[in-house]
C-alpha cells in the first residue's frame, strides 16, 4: 500500500523548487514509498521507551568560546558570487519577505 | 487604508474583546555569532564580518557560542522560566536570499527555555502578568536592500545582500495568547517591550538599541466578539521596532480589524508590515503552504545539555527582578510617585539609571530625560533612547553644574548631540556655546548697556535694585544668552554703585 501520495511528492517538490514531470513525481512517490516502509521496519524493534534520536554519537555541549576568530575578506566573501556590486550580492528581486 | 475603514477605538473596544500575543527578537550582545567565530558587529562594511559558516560555503560546520548558551539561559531565568534538560536546534528552511544556507538555525520542540511569566506594571501603577510560551535561540538573517523605485519589496528590481547580520544570536522570546487587556491593549504592548528591554539591560546580555534592530517586536492582534470562546483570526504586524510604534501598531490593528468584523467581512491571516511614517499597516504575505519550513533536527548540532550548576550558577548572578529594582531605585533617586511614573511610561528607567552611574543628579537625570529629550525624540517621531546616550547626558549635566552652560546653552548643546556634532564637551567648543564667564567681557557689556540707559543707571544709584532688569536683558543679548544671569547682575550692581 502506497503511503507517499504524488500531492505529497508536488507539494514537495514546489517546496523544494525543483520542477518535476508526472513521470517523475509517479516514480518517486514510488520509490519514497519503499523507503519508509525500509525504515517502518527498523521502528518495530524501537519499542517506546527508546527516544527518538537525532545524533548516534553520544556528545552534547560541544562549544565555542566567544572569541572572534578568522574572517574572510570582502573580495573572498563575494568571490563566488554570480553577480555583486563590489559590496554586497546582487540577487533578482523576489516577492516574499524576511521570515 | 484610509481613516474611514477604521473603527473608533473605544467603539472597537466595545465591541470586541483584543487577545494579544508578541514574539520579540533579542540581538545578544556577544562577541560573535552564535555558530562561528565572525565578529559580531554593527555599521561594519558589508559582508566583512563573514566566514565560511555565515556564508552556508560547502563543507563548513556550525559550532554553538559557549556565551550566547549562557546569555540565552540567563535571559530564560529572568523570564521565570524553566530551563530544558536537554535543548537541540533544529533546520527551519525556506528559500529565501536573506539567509545563504536556505534555511535558519533555531529550535523548535526542546527550546531552551519555556513556561514563563513577565510582570509589566502600566502607567497607573497596577501589575499585569505576561505568560511566556518559550524562548529559543536561533541565528538572525542577513540585511537585504531593496533596489528600484518604490524602495519597497514590491516594484524592486534586484536586491542587495549584506551578511554581516547573518548568524548573529538571538534569542525569540514567544508569549502565550494575552486575554483581558481591554482598553488596555496598546498600553500594555508597548509596558511589555519596555519592561523586556529593560530585563535585557539589567542583565547585559544586549544593547537593545531597537533603532538598530536589537530588539524586535513582532505583535499578534486577534480581535473576538466579547463573551466568545473561540479565538478570531489574527493578524502579525513584523519588525515594529520601537515601543511607541508596538503601541500604535496594535491600536491601529484593533480598530482596523473592528471596521472589517463590524461590516461582515473576514479577517485574512497574514503578516502585516507597519509604516512608522503613516501610522498604518498593510498586507504582506498571506499565510499559505509557503510556511511549511519543515522542521528536523540539525544534524550539525549537538544538544545542548545545562548542568544544574550552570543553571544554578546563572540563576544566583541574575540581576533583581523588575519590580525590585523599580522600588529600590525609585527610593534610592528620591522620586515621587508621579515623578517615577514618567520616567517609567516613558520606558527611560534603564537610561535614567545609567545616566546617574555616569555622574549626574537623578533629578538632573530624570529632568532631562522626560522633559527635553522626550521633547525632542517626539518633534523627531524618534525614540527618547535612540537619539542620546546616557553618558553624553551625564556629561551635559555636569558641564551646567560646572557653570560652562546654563540650561538654555545646554538645550542648544543637547540638539548639536543628537545631531552628531560630537560630544557635549565638542558641541560646545565648535558651537563657540560655553558661558562667558570672563569678567572683563561683561563688564564691558555692562558698562555699555549702562551708558546707553542713563535712566535706568540713577534708578539703580536710587536705589530701585528691581531696575537692574532692564540692564540684565541688554548684557544678556549683548553675549547671546551666554552668560550668567545671577553674576551679570551682581556686576550690574557693583558698576552701578561705583
Amino acid at each position: 500500500m502506497s503511503e507517499i501520495s504524488e500531492e505529497q511528492v508536488a507539494h514537495l517538490a514546489s517546496l523544494a523548487r525543483i520542477a518535476l514531470t508526472d513521470d517523475e513525481i509517479t516514480n518517486l512517490a514510488s520509490e519514497l514509498d519503499q523507503i519508509v516502509n525500509s525504515i517502518a521496519k527498523v521502528q518495530e524493534v524501537a519499542t517506546d521507551d527508546v527516544p527518538a534520536t537525532s545524533h548516534p554519537i553520544p556528545l552534547r555541549n560541544v562549544y565555542r568560546p566567544d572569541v572572534v576568530g578568522d574572517t574572510l575578506t570582502q573580495e573572498q566573501a563575494l568571490q563566488n558570487a554570480p553577480d555583486d556590486d563590489g559590496q554586497r550580492f546582487v540577487v533578482s528581486a523576489i516577492l516574499g519577505e524576511e521570515q | 487604508m484610509s481613516t474611514a475603514e477604521l473603527m473608533d477605538f473605544d467603539e472597537a473596544i466595545e465591541k470586541f474583546e483584543p487577545v494579544l500575543g508578541f514574539e520579540v527578537h533579542v540581538e545578544l550582545g556577544t562577541a560573535t555569532k552564535m555558530f562561528s567565530a565572525a565578529p559580531n558587529g554593527f555599521g561594519d562594511e558589508p559582508n566583512t564580518n563573514v566566514s565560511p559558516v555565515c556564508l552556508g560555503l560547502p563543507g563548513s560546520l556550525p559550532v554553538v557560542n559557549e556565551q550566547a548558551v549562557r546569555y540565552s539561559i540567563s535571559l530564560g531565568l529572568a523570564l521565570g522560566c524553566s530551563i530544558a534538560e536537554s535543548s537541540s536546534f533544529a533546520r527551519k528552511n525556506y528559500f529565501y536570499p536573506d539567509l545563504a544556507k536556505n534555511y535558519q538555525i533555531s529550535q523548535y520542540d526542546e527550546p531552551i527555555a519555556f513556561e514563563g511569566e513577565v510582570e509589566v506594571e502600566l502607567s497607573d501603577g497596577s501589575i499585569r502578568r505576561i505568560p511566556i510560551e518559550r524562548a529559543h535561540m536561533e541565528e538572525d538573517a542577513g540585511k537585504l536592500t531593496h533596489v528600484g523605485t518604490s524602495g519597497r519589496i514590491q516594484g524592486a528590481d534586484h536586491s542587495l545582500v549584506d551578511y554581516n547580520r547573518a548568524g548573529v544570536p538571538l534569542v525569540e522570546i514567544v508569549t502565550h495568547p494575552i486575554f483581558g487587556a481591554g482598553a488596555l491593549a496598546p498600553e500594555i504592548a508597548k509596558a511589555y517591550v519596555a519592561t523586556i528591554r529593560d530585563i535585557v539591560i539589567s542583565l547585559g546580555i544586549s544593547e537593545a538599541r531597537m533603532e538598530r534592530g536589537n530588539l524586535r517586536c513582532d505583535a499578534n492582534v486577534s480581535l473576538r466578539p466579547w463573551g466568545q470562546e473561540k479565538l478570531g483570526t489574527r493578524t502579525e504586524t513584523k519588525n515594529v521596532n520601537s515601543m511607541r510604534s508596538v503601541e500604535r501598531a496594535v491600536r491601529y490593528e484593533i480598530r482596523r480589524q473592528a471596521a472589517i468584523l463590524e461590516a461582515g467581512g473576514t479577517i485574512t491571516q497574514e503578516t502585516r508590515h507597519w509604516h512608522e511614517d503613516t501610522g498604518t499597516t498593510s498586507a504582506g504575505r498571506p499565510k499559505s503552504d509557503a510556511d511549511d519550513y519543515r522542521y528536523f533536527p540539525e544534524p550539525d548540532l549537538l544538544p545542548v545539555v545545562p548542568s544544574a550548576e550552570l543553571i544554578d550558577e546563572l540563576r544566583a548572578a541574575l540581576p533583581e527582578p523588575p519590580a525590585a529594582r523599580r522600588r529600590r531605585l525609585k527610593t534610592e533617586w528620591g522620586f515621587t510617585d508621579l515623578e517615577f511614573q514618567d520616567v517609567q511610561n516613558g520606558g527611560l528607567v534603564s537610561e535614567v539609571a545609567a545616566t546617574i552611574a555616569a555622574g549626574a543628579s537623578p533629578a538632573a537625570a530624570r529632568k532631562w530625560w522626560t522633559g527635553e529629550i522626550t521633547r525632542l525624540a517626539n518633534a523627531r517621531g524618534a525614540e527618547p533612547t535612540s537619539l542620546v546616550a546616557p553618558e553624553s547626558v551625564a556629561e551635559l549635566t555636569a558641564l551646567v553644574d560646572e557653570g560652562t552652560l546654563t540650561d538654555k546653552l545646554a538645550r542648544q548643546v543637547l540638539e548639536g548631540v543628537i545631531d552628531g556634532e560630537g560630544t557635549p564637551a565638542e558641541v560646545v567648543d565648535t558651537r563657540g556655546l560655553a558661558v562667558v564667564s570672563d569678567d572683563g567681557a561683561l563688564i564691558a557689556a555692562i558698562d555699555d548697556a549702562l551708558a546707553a540707559q542713563p535712566d535706568v543707571l540713577q534708578k539703580i544709584k536710587d536705589g530701585k535694585v528691581q531696575a537692574a532688569g532692564a540692564i540684565i536683558g541688554a548684557v544678556m543679548k549683548a553675549m547671546r544668552g551666554q552668560a550668567d544671569a545671577a553674576r551679570v547682575r551682581e556686576l550690574i550692581l557693583e558698576r552701578a554703585t561705583e
